[in-house]
């Protein structure tokens, strides 16, 4: 009985510390970054009456439109492309670097190193560097993209591989298949569906991130959205804005739809 | 025996006298439709796009030679060690505020939320907040908000906290409907109150998934932060770093802020590898 009360005891002991210690990492932070909680909650319902106010799209702003339509083209074209392509290098690499479909450990761990490394360099880095020397044009935002989308899709096709086709691997090794016959044969078409939807996942993210590389690299929506927001007109920033969440919305639909139909 | 062969025998389709290994369906049919139309649009789309003037081959050469200054010769210049870390710190600090704020009141809104737990009409509404807040991007938030805050600490983390409660609330939700229906009927039989089925059922069973979803965000945010810095002057090492490619043009020290925000991040991955395997289990 008494052993039964100190487990509940040490229990609860235990949770407030940890409430103790990420209250006091809170107050860190805070102090840190100068945030104050009663400035947050202040503005949020100002910001709701100022959107209310200013952001409705007025007349003035649809003459905007036709601009605002084709940055948002490159934007989804940017974001499109730069995931198929990342996807088809990130094939190769999560095939090298994969448990059941490596040639050799050295090749495996430095192709997830590569991986990583991608992965980990904020978008924002690679815009601001590829910047300096491609200028402001679609190909920084391309290649920016292209790196992290690199990045993740070789670690997601990774886990992918190690899940599913550990059995088809196995037999068709057995049977004395060459290298090229198990993956071509085995492993990416018990793959395919799941790496899809991964890459549809991808466009999904990137639209959102081509959106913040326009920013920095001016190309895209982002660019048009930072010109306007620049100038004050803030009509046409909120047609961006709703243009961007049309966008986004309807790519998410047919993610959605496609992902049901093939898994 | 006699039933499975002739059964064999009628889905095997010959044509041209080779055995057809794939059959036609449906699925299949949507991947290859899926796959052909990403490919022609990868193949065409760029097309359309306009480059300006951009001199390819000179471009990669520079980027070439810029990634090697960047890479192998990091060095800092304008900001000392002490302030870069500094930096670093307050992109984290800003990264935690927003998580623990949003996974807060994620908590309550993924109970809100979750189809077992709360009425459709309810649940439903909040999808479609989530899902309308999640389409305007991370810095549109915080650019929105920096209008009446004000650019600082203050519109970055409203913004990313809106992101993450858009993301935790999908997540906390999901992993609410997984919890045996049993339990709670069985909880609710005895009288008990809402509140003490969400205390006895609903946190113990979902906590682990709880902290390693959190983290996972905590890693996201930290990326986030740091493209706050740069695109909306938000402070942090992101900032540091739009100074340094942007202002000085100093390759040197966006490698060296480079190699000290990708430690930290790998730092940070390994650490939700590890929550995500002892907690969950492989």
């Amino acid at each position: 009985m008494n052993a039964k009360i100190d487990v509940i005891k040490k229990k609860r002991i235990q949770l407030t510390l940890i409430f103790i210690v990420i209250l006091l990492v809170v107050f860190g932070a805070k102090t840190l970054t100068e945030f104050s909680f009663a400035e947050g909650i202040m503005s949020i319902p100002g910001t709701l009456i100022w959107m209310g106010a200013n952001l409705i799209p007025n007349a003035e702003a649809m003459e905007n439109f036709p601009k605002v339509l084709e940055k948002l083209w490159e934007t989804i074209v940017l974001s499109v492309i730069s995931t198929t392509t990342a996807g088809i290098a990130a094939l190769f690499f999560a095939l090298f670097g994969s448990k059941t479909t490596k040639i050799n450990q050295p090749i495996a761990i430095f192709s997830r190193f590569i991986a990583s490394v991608f992965r980990n360099i904020p978008v924002v880095a690679w815009a601001l560097v590829l910047v300096i020397s491609f200028g402001h044009n679609v190909v920084t935002g391309y290649l920016a993209l292209f790196f992290t989308t690199f990045g993740f899709l070789v670690r997601a096709f990774m886990e992918t591989i190690d899940e599913a086709s550990v059995d088809s691997v196995e037999a068709l090794n057995a049977t004395g298949a060459t290298y090229f016959q198990m993956v071509f044969r085995g492993v990416i078409p018990d793959t395919l569906p799941q790496m899809i939807s991964w890459v549809f996942f991808m466009i999904d993210t990137n639209i959102r991130n081509a959106t913040l590389v326009g920013l920095l690299t001016g190309t895209g929506i982002g660019y048009i959205f930072d010109l306007y927001y620049k100038r004050l007109d803030y009509p046409t920033v909120g047609l961006i804005t709703v243009a961007i969440i049309v966008v986004v919305i309807v790519i998410e639909l047919i993610s959605n739809k496609v992902r049901r139909l093939i898994l | 025996m006699q039933v499975s062969e002739t059964s064999t025998r009628e889905t095997i389709q010959v044509r041209n006298g080779k055995i057809q290994i794939r059959t036609f369906n449906r699925s299949n049919f949507i991947l290859q439709l899926t796959l052909s139309v990403l490919l022609i649009f990868t193949v065409v789309a760029p097309f359309f796009l306009d480059y300006k003037s951009i001199d390819l081959q000179r471009a990669i050469f520079y980027t070439f030679d810029n990634l090697k200054m960047m890479f192998l010769q990091p060095a800092l210049t304008q900001v000392t060690l002490g302030a870069a870390l500094y930096q670093i710190l307050i992109t984290l600090a800003l990264a935690f505020l927003s998580t623990i704020i949003g996974a807060f009141i994620s908590f309550f809104l993924a109970i809100a939320c979750a189809k077992n737990l709360a009425p459709s009409f309810l649940s439903n509404s909040i999808i479609t907040f989530n899902s309308i807040v999640r389409a305007i991007p991370t810095v549109l938030w915080v650019l929105i908000f920096a209008i009446v805050a004000g650019l600082g600490s203050v519109a970055a983390v409203l913004g990313m906290t809106l992101h993450t409660i858009a993301y935790l609330t999908k997540a906390y939700s999901e992993s609410f409907e997984e919890i045996d229906d049993g339990m709670i009927e069985a909880l609710r039989a005895t009288g008990a109150k809402w509140w003490h089925i969400i205390i006895h059922v609903v946190l113990p069973q979902t906590s682990s998934y709880m902290i390693s979803w959190t983290f996972l965000r905590f890693e996201i945010n930290y990326g986030v932060a740091i493209a706050m810095g740069a695109a909306a002057a938000a402070g942090g090492i992101g900032f540091e770093l739009f100074m340094s490619s942007s202002f000085y043009y100093d390759l040197h020290e966006v490698g060296a802020i480079t190699y000290f925000a990708l430690i930290i991040a790998i730092i940070l991955e390994l650490i939700s590898v590890r929550i995500k395997n002892s907690l969950i289990g492989k």
